[in-house]
């Protein structure tokens, strides 16, 4: 194997804290953000499932904890909130690479436009469909 | 042209493939769900019982429970092997990953099967 020699230092981390990131940057870290969210909370959401098809005292019970409140701010439902937002940006986001893999959108100006539209559509839709279910 | 000696087992991109395959699966269900969700005759209790009860709903409900345990394998996977260096630590957090999601998919199972 030939041998190899850096002929500049290359930079040894990024501070994620002091580059400009752009918009596309801000879409993938929530993609993974959301998704680790989504699987923390993945067998709180399976028991409400659960709860909400099971026997009557079980419906009770999926009723109760959602109307649960911690000082008077309905803190299951602001979570739930959130979920649906981590949820909604997890599937637009996901769409979007979808199509980049295929290579649709990979121009600079559409790519950020498409991640632009990732933020607007999911944010959109989590305060429609989050104000009709709440 | 580069020709490449490709070495490996490949799971990496059996892996980035199934990744791709299960959330179309998912997209599509999410699809299902919503217009499902839209057509019920009244927002109540027995209606979305009823929702779930149906032989095609119990299905693709449980495909879609199945492509997002293994899409989240993957996904959860990943965050630990970039974040996690530790290897005693990755392997038990990767088991602890895996035997959650077995269970979980047991229990999807026993909730659409009841009804």
């Amino acid at each position: 194997m030939a041998e190899v020699t850096a002929t500049k230092a290359r930079p040894k981390h990024l501070n994620l804290m002091q580059i400009r990131m752009p918009l596309p940057a801000y879409v993938s870290i929530l993609h993974r953000v959301s998704g680790a969210g989504l699987f923390l909370f993945l067998g709180g959401l399976i028991w409400l499932l659960d709860a909400s098809l099971g026997t009557r005292e079980q419906y009770a019970a999926f009723t109760g904890v959602i109307g649960f409140t911690l000082a008077g701010i309905p803190i299951v439902k602001l979570i739930l909130l959130g979920l649906l937002w981590s949820f909604l940006h997890h599937f637009c986001a996901g769409i979007r690479f979808l199509l980049l893999d295929v290579h649709v959108g990979i121009e600079l100006a559409s790519a950020r436009a498409s991640a632009f539209a990732v933020f607007g559509v999911s944010l959109v839709m989590t305060l429609v469909l989050g104000g009709a279910l709440w | 042209m580069v020709k490449r000696l490709v070495v490996g087992a490949h799971y990496g991109f059996r892996d980035w493939l199934a990744q791709r395959v299960t959330a179309t699966v998912m997209a599509l269900y999410t699809v299902i769900f919503a217009v499902q969700l839209l057509s019920l005759p009244e927002h109540t209790n027995a209606a979305w019982r009823a929702m779930f009860a149906g032989g095609f709903m119990k299905f693709a409900s449980f495909l879609f429970f199945m492509s997002l345990f293994y899409h989240a394998w993957v996904g959860v996977r990943d965050i630990w092997m970039d974040y996690v260096q530790s290897i005693s630590v990755r392997l038990t957090l990767h088991v602890i990953t895996l035997l959650v999601l077995v269970g979980y998919a047991g229990w999807v199972a026993q909730i659409l099967w009841r009804l």
